[in-house]
């Protein structure tokens, strides 16, 4: 579904901040795999979707979703494959529109943007049913701005976006980080619930290793701009959070210093 | 202090008050939907009027002339769009070089001259400052800038309910968002841009026609003039209407409200030399409200990078 070939991307080349984000990295997702993404700061997690995500292009290296080659392809024109869910809460959704606008706007990804007046009411149903499913109480309004709602419910709200038109691939940018803790552990739950019942092809970048176990049916982990670990299969159901730092020490011979990683 | 003049003086700060409402309509679209100052009406409110009143002049018909106006103030904010997402010039800079060039543009649009008066004795004018009192209803310049108005709003309000109007409102919003969603956010701000001018022309061939002479600097300080409505629009009647359609009509209110706070200002004796400072101050205030409410009476401000995880170098390539 989604394949990463030997991408590299440094930011700053030539300058004194020079950064090599990632290191001819390769990654094959299958069709309904739920990946779960650790590593420590800098480590290249977020750099990794967003090359993904078209926020721009690889040094070196091709993307490819679906079999397409979107190497080269506008963040804007590749949104037609993908879901997204930023860390921050406040931009995945406009917050100067109401609940029903953010989600007509999300229902027509990948669609060219018409001169038609919307919404019809058979839409609007049908988001009414949707949004009950989140059990946060916003199907009772639709019509509120999403400014008036707090984070947790813009969070699971953006899910919700990166869900309804079924995308080819799901990026979560550690959208649960900047939550409280019961409120990201209940977006998390919600996620799972989404994930599993669309079937969706999932990239989760997390900075809590207990959920990253917990969730998901494959654990990769990154450090330097590179994959040092992957874990699949019966494997990654019996894992503990000592059983992969054990596993990080043997690849890196390192001990894990980040953490912010461990807590939580 | 004659309270006549004063009342005299009313109806004629009524009707500038809806023509510069329509300037306003055109920078709340840039400035709260967009979430760009654009500098460009400078220049383009100047460029509507030459062009307007040349058109006239040359013997076109009253609505050849403020179409042509229009027309050509969308192209200023096209050039400003391009300039901004092309080039990659910063958008406030990238309105302040339009509007620079704009003025070599609108001198030579009216002849190499400064001024160019237009009579209303001779002419055919859809609004003129003869026309605020002791005419018929139908002349009267209030009343057809008044229906303008509505025409503008009631247009305006259908296109940013369709599919694509409505990815413009949350392009201001979010654009992460709206790249997310597959919108292409750069398009975007430049037929905002391009709408925004060209209504802002419109309002300046109006202005031209009810003053009865285009002047090139007819559009200095046009920014703040028309953020001045939007704020006091906002101010006053924000909490009142949550419709987007009433919410362009409150700009042309608080532009309404704007002339008549001036007139009575005017009146009570202020050197109206220092129209321009009073109205800097007054917009200064007003934008400066939101940010000191956030930060004295909202506790904190929201932690929005809390828990942040990302490294410099990820956030360089955000």
């Amino acid at each position: 579904m989604l394949e990463i070939k030997n991408i590299s991307k440094t930011f700053n080349a030539g300058t004194i901040n020079e950064k090599r984000a990632l290191d001819n990295l390769s990654l094959k997702l299958d069709e309904g795999d739920f990946v779960t993404v650790i590593g420590g700061n800098g480590a290249g997690k977020s750099t990794m979707l967003n090359a993904v995500a078209g926020v721009w292009k690889p040094d070196l290296g091709q993307v490819f979703i679906g079999g397409v080659d979107v190497t080269k392809m506008p963040e804007h024109k590749r949104a037609k494959f993908l879901g997204r869910v930023f860390q921050d809460p406040m931009i995945g959704t406009a917050a100067n529109m109401q609940i029903e606008e953010n989600l007509a706007i999300a229902m027509r990804r990948g669609n060219r943007r018409t001169l038609k007046w919307f919404i019809t009411k058979k839409e609007r149903e049908s988001y009414r049913e949707k949004l009950a499913e989140l059990g946060l109480g916003l199907e009772d309004r639709l019509k509120s701005k999403v400014g008036l709602l707090s984070g947790g419910q813009r969070q699971a709200l953006t899910l919700l976006m990166a869900s309804l038109k079924t995308p080819k691939l799901l990026l979560l940018d550690e959208h649960t980080a900047a939550l409280d803790p019961k409120t990201a552990a209940k977006v998390l739950e919600l996620t799972d619930k989404i994930v599993n019942e669309n079937k969706l092809t999932t990239l989760m970048i997390t900075h809590n290793m207990n959920d990253a176990i917990a969730y998901g049916n494959r654990l990769i982990m990154l450090s330097d701009g590179k994959l040092i670990l992957d874990i699949k299969g019966e494997e990654k159901k019996h894992l503990t959070v000592e059983s992969v730092l054990a596993k990080f020490y043997e690849v890196s011979g390192d001990s894990f210093a980040d953490d912010s990683t461990l807590l939580g | 202090m004659n309270i006549d003049a004063l009342i005299n003086g009313l109806p004629g700060a009524a009707a500038q008050g809806l023509i510069w409402g329509i300037v306003a309509i055109g920078i709340y679209i840039t400035y709260k939907i967009l979430d760009i100052a654009d500098l460009t009406v400078d220049g383009s409110l100047g460029t509507g009027g030459a062009v307007c009143v040349m058109m006239m002049l040359a013997g076109y018909s009253n609505g050849m002339s403020l179409a042509a106006a229009f027309v050509i103030g969308m192209v200023t904010g096209l050039v400003t769009g391009l300039l901004n997402t092309v080039m990659g010039i910063p958008a406030i800079l990238a309105g302040i070089l339009t509007q620079l060039g704009l003025y070599s543009v609108n001198l030579k649009i009216m002849g190499s001259r400064a001024n160019t008066p237009i009579n209303p004795n001779n002419y055919d004018l859809l609004v003129s400052l003869r026309n605020v009192k002791n005419v018929p209803f139908y002349e009267n310049a209030i009343f057809i800038t008044a229906v303008i108005t509505l025409v503008i709003v009631a247009i305006l309000y259908l296109f940013f309910g369709t599919e694509f109007g409505c990815t413009l409102r949350a392009t201001g919003g979010s654009e992460a968002m709206c790249r997310a969603q597959g919108v292409n956010v750069e398009f975007n701000k430049v037929v905002g841009l391009t709408i925004s001018n060209g209504l802002v022309a419109f309002a300046g061939g109006l202005l031209a026609q009810y003053q009865g002479f285009a002047d090139v600097n007819m559009g200095r300080g046009a920014i703040v003039i028309g953020l001045a409505a939007v704020v006091i629009g906002e101010a006053i009647f924000g909490r009142i209407f949550s419709n987007f359609a009433l919410n362009l009509i409150a700009m042309s209110l608080g532009s309404i409200i704007y002339y008549l706070v001036l007139q009575v200002v005017i009146w009570r004796g202020l050197d109206p030399q220092l129209l321009k400072l009073l109205s800097a101050i007054i917009v200064a205030i007003f934008l400066a409200i939101p940010y000191f409410k956030g930060k004295y009476f909202n506790g904190v401000i929201l932690a929005r990078h809390s828990g942040s995880e990302k490294g410099d170098a990820e956030n360089a390539g955000n």
